[in-house]
């Protein structure tokens, strides 16, 4: 019985599941700045 | 309407208290969200960057370098995924309930945005490592999954990630919710021993820990090597993750707080 089907699987749920999670926070934060930058131009520098 | 020009007062502090307007303790320095917010966008590429080159090299050197186990062949290389997920699941739950901890002694505003955010990310942490050990459990032991101590606690605490998740957002008042969250992550705490002794205290397919604190690990160095560059690059990336979310939700926060002035102002 080979293994790779089952160690290609696990590194599949691994990198979708990072790249899920990065991307997403990465998002979220991107429209957060914009959001805030329209409404209240003094917090560009926080960001 | 957007405000022009806000006022101080129309920016909000979340519950700043006396301490954190004065400075004297360094815990309640962090509570002022620009602070924050300038402290941690200066931390996030570093994060960011060493996660990313610290797990290119340990999922290199294990999958390309580390030898294959004696017994289970390359299989074992699905541990260089779900061990440190495992460990991950782990400490994340810990900080979780350590913000909790925060939240409810020291009323910092920033731990019930920390909980709210490490939640959903430990979440998806705890459940890549019940699918990479489901995943590595199926060659080694014939099966996908049994109901013992070890599988089954792990799974209590994927539930209790998602019960925080579920919690934190049930409640039309933040704070109830906040209140709510961080008492279930104090009490799912009590999960993270069984956990970690499960594997002495029943039988159970799942084998026993190979690196302890107390004793040399019973692994090979080219092998654990990798392993703990990868739980370092996990971790790290963890931590990437979780900044960049807490700063989205500061300034969240802040334009919900903003929107909220100005429509006092106007009505």
């Amino acid at each position: 019985m080979t293994h790779l089907p089952f160690i290609a699987a696990s590194y599949a749920v691994f990198f979708a599941s990072v790249a899920w999670l990065a991307v997403g926070a990465a998002l979220r934060l991107k429209r957060a700045k914009a959001r805030l930058a329209a409404i209240d131009p003094r917090a560009r520098g926080d960001a | 309407m957007t405000p022009s020009n806000p006022t101080p007062a129309a920016v909000p502090t979340a519950h700043a208290t006396p301490a954190s307007r004065g400075g004297r303790l360094s815990l309640h320095r962090f509570a002022n969200p620009g602070r924050f917010l300038r402290l941690a966008a200066r931390v996030q590429p570093f994060l960011t960057i060493s996660a990313i080159l610290l797990t290119a090299v340990g999922l290199g050197l294990g999958v390309f370098v580390a030898p294959a186990d004696w017994q289970q062949g390359d299989a074992v290389r699905i541990m260089y995924v779900h061990v440190p997920a495992a460990w991950l699941a782990s400490s994340g739950y810990a900080a979780l309930a350590l913000a909790s901890l925060v939240s409810l002694v020291w009323r910092h505003p920033l731990a019930d945005l920390a909980a709210a955010e490490i939640s959903p990310v430990g979440a998806a942490i705890t459940a890549v490592c019940l699918i990479t050990g489901s995943l590595w459990g199926r060659p080694m032991w014939g099966t996908y999954w049994v109901w013992d101590g070890r599988l089954t606690s792990v799974l209590i605490l994927f539930f209790l990630y998602a019960g925080h998740v579920m919690l934190v957002r049930a409640f039309d008042d933040p704070e109830r919710g906040y209140r709510a969250g961080a008492i279930l992550a104090l009490i799912g705490a009590l999960d993270l021993p069984v956990i970690k002794f499960s594997v002495e205290w029943w039988n159970t397919l799942h084998q026993k820990a190979s690196i302890t604190l107390s004793g040399a690990p019973a692994m090979s160095p080219s092998m654990l090597w990798p392993l703990l560059i990868c739980a370092l690059g996990f971790s790290l990336g963890f931590a990437a993750i979780i900044t960049a979310r807490l700063r989205a939700s500061v300034m969240e926060r802040r334009v919900r707080g903003l929107l909220a002035a100005a429509a006092a102002r106007a009505t």
